[in-house]
Parts: structure tokens; C-alpha cells; sequence
């Protein structure tokens, strides 16, 4: 049982968890995630960690209600419990000094899985650079917090009501348009995922993207959230969550997503 | 433990047992007939197939057993179960002793006598085996008096053991850890075991059906292991949640990794990555697991109406079994040997085919078609014949040039076997691992870092119940004897 101990609303739709995980918050690095469950006939949910504090035993969740799961989630307040949280799970993130800019997009809620791969680059030495979108200004989550990490963020929205009017990729586009980009690191939608790989392919940059497949036990047991990455299938949970962003067949991990719709 | 009283072929009680009745006339009485559910019934529900032995059949069936003055079936048993000791305490209805006997070295008996297979182990050597007879049926007896005990509710794990104060840690709840488990807390070793998942029991609560395995039936051997002082902690990973390092600053001395079986294979054929396709641990964790298809339970069942279960073993079994429960009006069991190489136990295809599941043996998958939205509405088989035996000694199965067939299925279960789980080879620096993936072991079960032993499907690879209770039985004894002596300097 892991207890709430501070919710925040980001928008009607996504809220921002902070719970009791010692031991996880010890162990986390930028790119790994846990599984969640809420009440005793719960779903087990993967959910990618947008923070921790090791000093407090705590670890950040950002959970956008979307299914049964996400919104039972959503629905508990300070002091209620998960009733398992289990991690840290998945590869850690490679984190290197690089020649030239790194480029992280996020794309709604993926910004919170980015913020500590944002933290980490920068601390390694890096120039990065944020370009955060969604479909309008309230879904746009972590928007300080990513500023105190980057060195400029590019804000861009499906209705031009903050930022600029555009899609994640044309904010990409431009920054790789204008100085050496070493690398470029994707977390948000799949079909987004996929749209940023096919920009980055055409300038052939290095490209990292977090995949959020389905999960039963998240250890490598089930083989639900198989995905083909360069023809071969993989694991998203224990080769992943992270991929070369080329090699994933995106269409394939969209249509899989939709097993149990 | 020896007991004068219940144990030892020359006490008064046994050789008055013996002088009852003659051998011709033991040989004489019929094997018993384990009592079960019909067919039809059974896949109306989830109720356990085999009902279990009656007092008065239990009593007649250890009545056969002839006593002998060598019992071969006790070398049949991957943990050396005292067989003619228990079982003649059934034939002389003294069932506590019986219990004592089966939890000296097993520490699951109403799992094993019901997961085992007896038939090609304690059964296999049976004195009636040579007189051409059916043996003993050893299986349904340790079943019968594992479960008298816990109808009891009496355990014999309550005296505990003194502890020793040292402290042992164990990676996995399955089989091999608690078999471990239990044998370390006998000795008087401070027991915890670290599970994964949020419930503890490994592959006898998310991968065994209930109508084979009761869940009930593994709590109350989890229970006896709790009254002998072992502590269970669910959602912890060991190489991930706490490092090799973080068990040692909290006093561990010793680690047994039973982290079992993980990454389920798959056949590498086209199509494998349509939705309905999945592994047969998928589909059964779903089920067993997280209670999919059943009312308060949020997890999404795959359902179908007509499922394919590729592979042979007793997972394809428990799979397709399942699927039949699940509401599927054709349930088929696709195998590319014939059904003599079914690896799976008789009793399982039995109870399978009296369940409405087909057979088509002798034939492969070598494609699955979908429909426009990635959904899986075809299997393609290649028809197979039988050729020359191959390493395995099985004759192997050889494609018969252009005979193939489209079965039309909206949900296929892939159980071809599985590979070792990485999470601990990768995570702990220092671990040797074989080319397999799995943990490379000595003769004592030692790995290549002296503190942490291994057993059970993380350094075999994929095998059963018991030989992973083998390993747990047997890493304990080699990691006690370690930790005792390394106490002594």
C-alpha cells in the first residue's frame, strides 16, 4: 500500500501524484517506470516516473484519466493509498554528454516521463532544448519546472493558444534548421512518437522515444507489450521502455494498443 | 526427523501391518479411481476437476502398497518423500502422522500431490510396475493427507524453530523459493521472501488454473510457511527495488534467486504480433492472476470463439482448458508432433479432451491472417509427418510438401515455452550467466557470487513444479551448511 501525500490538478483531466515509495524513490533513474494498482480487482497499470525525492521517500506520477484504470487513480485524494506500486522498472535512460543540442519533445502528458530525462541531460553538461505540445494551453503540463532544466523551450499548440500555432514536429524541425542537433529525445502519443521519427529520419539525427504499451506484470513475463523494433520483437518493459526511435514500427504498436478496445 | 513411533519399516505397528493380508491378495485389489467432475460440468465453472479420495478409498488404496524392503519409488522423488512411511499411516488411519512425514521434506504436499507428475516419478517405480499392474497411487495419497491436514486446520508448523539469527533472503515466491523458504525456517534461519508480483506463489497463482491448483490450497501452505516464521513482501524486485548491495546492508548473508521462468518465446512466424495473438502466460495471468472476465475485476479478458493453442505441454493444456471455461465453443490444442510427444501429462489430455478441446496434432503454424483492423481471424498450418528421431530422441516432425491448412480463429495462445526471466542476470554485476540466460550454478547451487545461490527455472531454464522444489530443498541445505560454518570463524 503506498499512500498519496500531495495531488495537484494539471488540467479536468490530469493530475499529478505524489506518493509514499521509499524504496523506489531510492532506486529510480531518469526513464524508468512502475506498475500500479488501485483496489484489490485493479487493473496493473504502467506508469512512468516524473520525479522522485529519495531525502522523502516519495516518487511523482502524472496520470491522465483516460481508461478505468487512470481514472480511479485520478479519483484518490491525500491520504488514500495505491494498493501496489511496484518498480523501478525498465532500462534506465542513456545519459551522456553530447556534441551538439539535444532536442526533447513532449507531447500532453509525455512531458512528465521527459522531465527527468531533461534534468539528467542538463546535468550531464548538455544544451537542451524543450519543445512541449498539446492541443491547447491547459494541456500543457510542467512548463516551469522543464524551463529551469532547458536552455529555451518552444511551446507549440494545435490552436495557437499558447506558444506557437503548429505540431511538435514543426518546433523540432526548426531548431534542427538552425544548429547542430545531436540528439533528439520523443515521449508523448505514439502517432506523435512516429511523426518526430519520420523528421529526424530525414536529417538522420539519433532519436530516443519511451514506449507506453500495454503491461500485465511488467517484468518480462506476459509478452503483452511486445513491440517490433528493427523486424525483431521486444519488450517494452525489460528492453525498454526506450528504443531508437528508426526502428520501432509504430503502426504496428498503434494497432496493438487497441487489443482491448 | 525420524519418529520411532510413526517412522521405520520394522516398528511393531508396520510389521503387523504387513502381517495382515498377503501380497497376492494386496496385488489382487484394483488401483483406486480418482473421483471427479463430468466434463460438461466442469467447464460451466472454475471447481477443481479431481475431487480427492474418500477416508475409506484412501485407507484401501495404501493397502496395496506392499511395504518393500527397498522402496524404489522414494528414488523417483526429486525430494526423497519417506513414501511407505506415510503412506502405511494412511492404511492405518493415523492421517497427523502421515502429514508429518509429507512436510519433513516437501514443504507443499497438497500442491505436489496434485501439480506432480507422479507417473513419471515416485509412480514410474512402483514395485507394480514390474508385475505389470497399475502402481500405487502415491500422487492421490500425499494428496489426501496434505489436504486432511489442512481440513484440520492444525499445523504442524506452529512449535517454530529457534532462530539461528541469521538472516536469509529469497528472490520469488514459486515453487522453489518457498520450498527453500520453508527449509531454511525448519532449520532456524530468519526467512524473507521478495515477490514481484503483488501476490505471493510465483507460477502456482498466476500460471496453474484453479480447477487444477484451488487457490485456497496454496494459501494454506503459505499460511504453514507464516507459522513457521517466514515474512513475505509483495511489489519488491530484487536487482531492481533492492540491489544485491541494499540486502547485504540490511543483514542479509545469504540470497536464493527463484525468480523463475520469464520472456514467454514465440515461433518468430508472420503475423504473431496481431491483436488475439498471445502468450500463454499472458492469457493465463490475465485469468488466474488478475481475475479477468470476472465480475469486479478491471483487467479485459481475451475471449474467443474459437481458440488456437499452439504447443503440447501442460501450459498449452491449462490454456486451452481454460479458454473452454472462458465460453469458447472450439478450443484446439495445434501440435507439430504427434500426441505420444505430448510433453504434457496424460491425466491433463485426458481431462482436456473429456472437456470438448480438439487435437490436431501433426501440424504447425506457419502464418496468422487479420482482419482490416489488426485482428487475428486465421491460423495458417503446415501438415506434418513424423521422420527420424532428433537429439531429443522424439522423432522429429517434418513438413509435408504443400499441405496446408487456414483454420479460422479469433484468438490464438502461442505456448511454446519460455526463456529465463532477466531481470536478476542483468541487474546484479558479477552474477555468471549462462549462454541460455540462465544463472550459472555449481553442484551446491552457488553461483558465481558466493552469497547467492539459485534454483528452479532460473537455472534450468523451464521444467516443473517439484524439481523446482528439488532446488530449493537442496540450495538450502548447501547455503545452511555455508552459513553455519562461516558463523563458526
Amino acid at each position: 500500500m503506498n499512500r498519496i501525500i500531495e495531488k495537484e490538478y494539471f488540467s479536468e483531466n490530469v493530475v499529478k501524484l505524489v506518493v509514499e515509495a521509499p524504496e523506489v524513490a531510492r532506486a529510480r533513474k531518469a526513464g524508468h517506470f512502475v506498475i500500479v494498482r488501485c483496489g484489490e480487482g485493479g487493473e496493473r497499470i504502467p506508469l512512468t516516473i516524473a520525479d522522485a525525492d529519495a531525502s522523502k521517500g516519495t516518487v511523482t506520477l502524472v496520470v491522465q484519466a483516460v481508461g478505468v484504470s487512470t481514472r480511479k487513480i485520478c479519483a484518490l485524494g491525500v491520504g488514500d493509498t495505491l494498493t501496489d506500486l511496484v518498480g523501478p522498472l525498465g532500462r534506465a535512460t542513456d545519459i551522456c554528454l553530447h556534441n551538439g543540442t539535444v532536442v526533447c519533445c513532449g507531447g500532453g502528458v509525455g512531458v512528465a516521463p521527459l522531465l527527468p530525462i531533461i534534468k539528467a541531460m542538463k546535468e550531464a553538461g548538455n544544451r537542451v532544448i524543450s519543445v512541449l505540445a498539446a492541443r491547447n494551453k491547459d494541456l500543457i503540463i510542467l512548463e516551469d519546472q522543464v524551463r529551469e532544466y532547458s536552455d529555451e523551450v518552444i511551446i507549440m499548440t494545435d490552436d495557437g493558444s499558447a506558444g506557437r500555432q503548429g505540431l511538435v514536429t514543426a518546433g523540432v524541425e526548426e531548431v534542427i534548421q538552425r544548429e547542430n542537433v545531436a540528439e533528439v529525445v520523443a515521449i508523448g502519443p505514439a502517432i506523435m512518437m512516429k511523426f518526430v521519427a519520420l523528421l529526424t529520419k530525414k536529417y538522420n539525427i539519433p532519436t530516443m522515444v519511451s514506449l507506453n504499451t500495454i503491461m500485465v506484470d511488467g517484468t518480462g513475463m506476459c509478452g503483452a507489450c511486445r513491440v517490433k523494433v528493427g523486424g525483431k520483437t521486444r519488450f517494452v518493459c525489460v528492453d525498454g521502455p526506450e528504443f531508437d526511435a528508426h526502428q520501432v514500427d509504430f503502426d504496428e504498436m498503434m494497432m496493438r494498443m487497441k487489443a482491448y478496445n | 526427523m525420524t519418529d520411532n513411533n510413526i517412522q521405520g519399516r520394522d516398528t511393531g505397528w508396520r510389521k503387523a501391518l504387513r502381517e495382515e493380508m498377503t501380497a497376492k491378495e494386496r496385488t489382487a485389489i484394483p488401483r483406486v479411481e480418482m473421483p471427479m467432475l463430468d466434463g460438461a460440468y466442469r467447464v460451466s465453472c472454475n471447481d477443481e476437476v479431481n475431487q480427492g479420495l474418500s477416508f475409506e478409498q484412501a485407507v484401501l488404496e495404501a493397502t496395496r502398497c506392499l511395504d518393500c524392503p527397498t522402496p524404489t519409488c522414494i528414488e523417483g522423488c526429486p525430494v526423497g518423500i519417506q513414501i511407505p512411511d506415510f503412506i502405511k499411516n494412511i492404511q492405518r488411519g493415523n492421517l497427523p502422522a502421515a502429514a508429518k512425514i509429507l512436510k519433513a521434506t516437501s514443504a507443499l504436499p497438497a500442491v505436489c500431490g496434485r501439480v506432480c507428475p507422479q507417473e513419471k516419478q515416485c509412480e514410474s517405480r512402483c514395485i507394480y510396475n514390474k508385475m505389470k499392474k497399475a502402481p500405487v497411487a502415491i500422487g492421490y495419497l500425499e494428496r489426501f493427507a496434505a489436504d486432511e491436514e489442512i481440513a484440520r486446520g492444525v499445523d504442524i508448523n506452529t512449535n517454530k524453530t529457534k532462530t539461528n539469527g541469521i538472516r536469509v533472503a529469497v528472490a520469488g515466491s514459486g515453487p522453489a523459493g518457498l520450498s527453500f523458504a520453508g527449509e531454511m525456517a525448519r532449520r532456524g534461519f530468519e526467512v524473507d521472501v521478495f515477490e514481484a508480483l503483488h501476490e505471493i506463489g510465483g507460477v502456482l497463482k498466476y500460471g496453474i488454473p484453479e480447477f487444477r491448483l484451488p487457490n485456497s490450497i496454496v494459501d494454506a501452505e503459505l499460511a504453514s510457511l507464516r507459522n513457521a516464521g517466514v515474512r513475505f513482501h509483495t511489489d519488491t524486485i530484487i536487482g531492481k527495488t533492492l540491489s544485491y548491495d541494499d540486502l547485504l546492508n540490511q543483514g542479509f548473508k545469504g540470497i536464493f534467486v527463484a525468480s523463475g521462468a520469464g520472456l514467454p518465446k514465440f515461433m518468430g512466424i508472420p503475423g504473431e504480433n496481431y491483436c488475439g495473438v498471445l502468450s500463454s502466460n499472458e492469457y493465463l495471468t490475465r485469468i488466474n492472476l488478475m481475475g479477468a472476465g470476472r465480475k469486479g475485476f478491471d483487467t479485459p479478458a481475451p475471449v474467443g470463439r474459437c481458440v488456437a493453442v499452439v504447443g503440447g505441454g501442460n501450459t498449452a493444456m491449462d490454456s486451452v482448458r481454460t479458454a473452454r471455461r472462458m465460453g469458447a465453443e472450439r478450443a484446439i490444442i495445434i501440435y507439430r508432433r504427434s500426441e505420444t510427444e505430448m510433453p504434457a501429462r496424460r491425466e491433463e489430455i485426458e481431462h482436456a479432451r473429456q472437456e470438448g478441446v480438439e487435437f490436431m496434432t501433426l501440424a504447425n503454424p506457419i502464418e496468422y491472417l487479420a482482419d482490416e483492423k489488426g485482428r487475428v481471424r486465421a491460423v495458417r498450418v503446415q501438415r506434418m509427418e513424423l521422420g527420424e528421431p532428433d537429439a531429443s530422441g522424439r522423432r522429429r516432425p517434418v513438413p509435408i510438401q504443400g499441405a496446408i491448412d487456414e483454420i479460422e480463429i479469433d484468438l490464438a495462445i502461442v505456448s511454446v515455452g519460455v526463456s529465463p526471466n532477466p531481470l536478476i542476470p542483468d541487474n546484479i554485476d558479477g552474477l555468471d550467466v549462462t549462454d541460455r540466460g540462465t544463472i550459472a550454478v555449481d553442484e551446491n547451487l552457488c553461483s558465481s557470487i558466493p552469497a547467492i545461490f539459485a534454483g528452479g527455472d532460473i537455472v534450468r531454464g523451464g521444467a516443473t513444479v517439484i524439481l523446482a522444489m528439488g532446488d530449493g530443498r537442496h540450495a538450502a541445505a548447501s547455503m545452511a551448511e555455508k552459513l553455519l560454518a562461516d558463523a563458526k570463524c
